[in-house]
């Protein structure tokens, strides 16, 4: 080994005072350092292994109350559209067709179905196996087609919510029959027909485009849906054009002062409000004040925005500090103006930054409740909201109405509804994973 | 040998009566017919600022950065169709002054700039002069190259294209293309014009950044240290642009390679610690510095 410098410096570490010496020191401390790595990454990966543990106990909870929602209890029966039932008195305008008793279609080709039941009491208990609904249906199959007067044909009837709860499992005739449903010759009734074919699950169109109902089986999440829609695009369409210009006003022209430094203050506060209080400001503003119209989305939609403008600020405003300064003077020295600059080269390159913020914003807006609570969307709403000025209902607050009733069949809707929300926001972030790629440029 | 040295430096060591900053005012330094500059701080310039009809000049300019006065009392004339070369050890203020001149300055908040800098006797810090019209007259290509994250073509184009140089698609294809050729790129990118720039190599963004400022046809090129961060071929290549360049452009490149700056200037400007210490013909610098802090700069001594 060449000769190395010995320092006559007494006071130095022993590990600085020649090259060998040092080099043994490294040696020495190595496997200590080796073994912090190892521990690191196994806290690491336990953490990671934790979280998806969570995650699929979430899912699994969720997916297996829910999953059987997309499936519905339906009876075929066989009706005789009986003209002395429609239209005793021989008129059959579309008023007088309209008005005619259709439960008794519904209760006769029942009574074919089981000619035996014959006492008053068990009779109602026949009729109550098929759903309120079943007569709104044969009334608007007159009303599409009034030449089905006098004919008989197989139609397809919801069920009762109780009976396809039995099919699924929900109801079992091992509870007692004071507290179960359905008494013990509805469920023998049951089994009959699904043994002979008369009874299926088949798929839940229902759920799907229909809104909310006192029935169970009648109840869909489309107005929900509609209503989530219509209030997150007024979130979008307000909270990202005004979010990305504040931020780049902020960031790009504002000049650094106590001002300055105010307002940047107090954008982080907001975005640690609690989302109830977004909601009394908007009850007290919006619905007092300006005198908008309560459960509307264009109301739910601006509280949203309130609440998600801060998370958009603050993430814009990283994406553009995130831009080399070298871009900026290269266009400066071209030219252009500050405007120019910003506007052609800045916001080009923040912008996958401030979508990600954007989405991120918009995830929490999708799933908040409260302050949708205080500005009146938990009205049971049945009609699908058209505009943004129709009286609706969201997701969230749907899944919280839903999960306070006491009928076993909305417990399977309730998680159905969750199921759906997390689809649109898997969808959300699917989107803006790909705007983002889209948009992404590397330099 | 050594004790030679040791001698010269003691001898020179030893401070006349008149001096500042351990720097030699006598007038016998200075030659006949150089501006006579009432100094401020620091020393009067050795040689001559002026030149006979220049596109820019600077007058007592004085550039402060908080409380640090980064640029002291410097005039200097940018001549027409020639390349001037600042020169000068790190921190003493080179790129400063050549910042000034295209008021990217103003950039910097605590940057504050006193003195009068004309163009075609205009003052371009005056309140009415459009910083954008100047930033067209007076190119600029920095040190690290910094072409935009688009493509080749838009690179070139977004100078005409936001200043209005081009009338319809066809005249921007033209300047792309004359741009391209006399920086040198054309050949090698008119296959690929739509690829980005930031594919390129070293040599050849830098080319591409020289094309972008050239494609708006300014009057004056101001060049920050182009080829430090480049290789020797593709700085041999950029000093040949360079003298191609002069014939149509008024050229100011700072550099920390001496054998560039003469290998590439017909003028050239030594600063030290914000004064500028000598200006003069690059040949006569080189071969015969008149002042003790130029000559110890270029031989080597610090720097």
């Amino acid at each position: 080994m060449s000769e190395t410098p010995r320092s006559p410096n007494e006071r130095l570490p022993e590990a600085l005072r020649d090259h060998r010496r040092a080099a043994e020191a490294v040696a020495r401390g190595l496997k200590a350092r080796y073994r912090a790595e190892a521990r690191f990454k196994f806290y690491g990966m336990t953490a990671v292994a934790l979280g998806m543990v969570f995650l699929a106990v979430l899912f699994f909870s969720i997916v297996s109350k829910g999953w059987s929602v997309f499936r519905q209890a339906y009876v075929q029966l066989e009706v005789f559209y009986d003209p002395a039932v429609l239209a005793p008195d021989g008129t059959r305008s579309s008023e007088a067709l309209a008005q005619a008793d259709y439960a008794a279609l519904v209760k006769a080709s029942l009574r074919k179905l089981f000619p035996q039941v014959e006492a008053r009491a068990d009779l109602r208990q026949l009729y109550g196996l098929v759903s309120s609904s079943a007569a709104y249906d044969l009334q608007r199959r007159i009303a599409d087609d009034p030449a089905r007067l006098g004919t008989t044909e197989r139609v397809w009837l919801l069920t009762d919510d109780n009976v396809d709860q039995y099919y699924k499992g929900r109801i079992q005739r091992s509870e007692s029959e004071e507290t179960r449903p359905l008494s013990d010759q509805q469920l023998a009734w049951a089994d009959q027909l699904r043994s002979s074919g008369a009874a299926q699950l088949r798929f839940n169109k229902q759920f799907f485009t229909s809104g909310d109902s006192r029935e169970p089986e009648l109840a869909g999440v489309w107005g929900a849906v509609a209503g989530t829609f219509f209030t997150l695009l007024v979130t979008l369409l307000l909270s990202f054009p005004i979010g990305v210009a504040a931020a780049t006003y902020l960031e790009e022209f504002a000049k650094k002062n106590r001002m300055t430094d105010l307002i940047e203050v107090n954008i982080n506060n907001l975005a640690a409000v609690p989302s109830i209080v977004f909601g009394l400001l908007g009850l007290a503003v919006f619905i007092n004040v300006f005198g908008l119209p309560r459960s509307a989305p264009l109301v739910g939609g601006l509280v949203l925005t309130l609440m998600t403008l801060p998370t958009i600020i603050i993430a814009s405003r990283a994406a553009l500090k995130a831009v080399p300064p070298s871009i900026r003077e290269a266009a400066l020295g071209m030219g252009a103006s500050r405007i120019q600059m910003v506007a052609h080269h800045v916001l080009p390159l923040a912008l996958p930054g401030m979508l990600t913020g954007t989405i991120i914003g918009m995830a929490r807006a999708l799933g908040e409740s409260a302050p949708l609570l205080m500005i009146g969307m938990v009205a049971f709403i049945v009609d699908i909201p058209k505009s943004l000025f129709d009286p609706a209902t969201a997701l969230p607050v749907q899944v919280y109405l839903w999960s306070d009733i006491p009928e076993r069949a909305f417990v399977e809707r309730t998680s159905g509804a969750i199921i759906v929300l997390l689809a649109f926001l898997i969808v959300m972030n699917g989107l803006a994973v790909l705007l983002r790629n889209r948009f992404e440029r590397r330099w | 040998m050594s004790n030679a040295v040791a001698e010269e430096r003691t001898d020179r060591a030893a401070p006349a009566p008149d001096t500042e900053a351990g720097v030699n005012v006598k007038p016998s330094h200075r030659q006949p017919g150089a501006l006579d500059l009432t100094p401020q701080s620091g020393a009067a310039t050795v040689g001559t600022v002026t030149v006979d009809n220049p596109i820019m000049s600077a007058r007592e300019v004085n550039v402060y950065y908080g409380d640090k006065h980064a640029i002291k009392n410097v005039s200097l004339d940018i001549g027409r169709n020639q390349v001037i070369a600042m020169i000068g050890p790190s921190g003493c203020g080179k790129s400063t002054f050549l910042r000034c001149l295209n008021r990217m300055n103003d950039t910097i908040e605590s940057a504050r700039v006193t003195g009068v800098i004309t163009m075609d006797g205009r003052d371009i810090y005056d309140r009415r002069q459009d910083v954008v019209q100047l930033r067209a007259r007076v190119g600029m290509v920095f040190q690290k190259p910094n072409p935009f994250p688009k493509s080749i073509y838009e690179n070139v184009a977004y100078g005409p294209r936001i200043h209005g140089l081009a009338s319809d698609r066809a005249e921007l294809d033209e300047i792309v293309q004359t741009s391209l050729h006399r920086a040198g790129l054309w050949d090698e990118v008119k296959d690929r014009l739509s690829h980005s720039g930031t594919s390129l190599s070293g040599g050849q963004q830098q080319r591409l950044c020289i094309a972008r400022t050239i494609a708006v046809n300014p009057e004056v090129i101001l060049m920050d240290e182009p080829c430090s961060a480049l290789d020797p071929i593709a700085t041999a290549r950029i000093e040949d642009l360079i003298d191609e360049l002069r014939a149509s452009y008024a050229i100011g490149i700072v550099t920390h390679s001496m054998q560039q700056a003469a290998r590439v200037s017909q003028r050239t400007a030594y600063f030290h610690l914000g004064d500028l210490i000598e200006v003069g013909e690059t040949d006569r610098i080189f071969t015969n510095p008149r002042h003790k802090l130029t000559e110890d700069y270029i031989t080597g001594r610090f720097g």
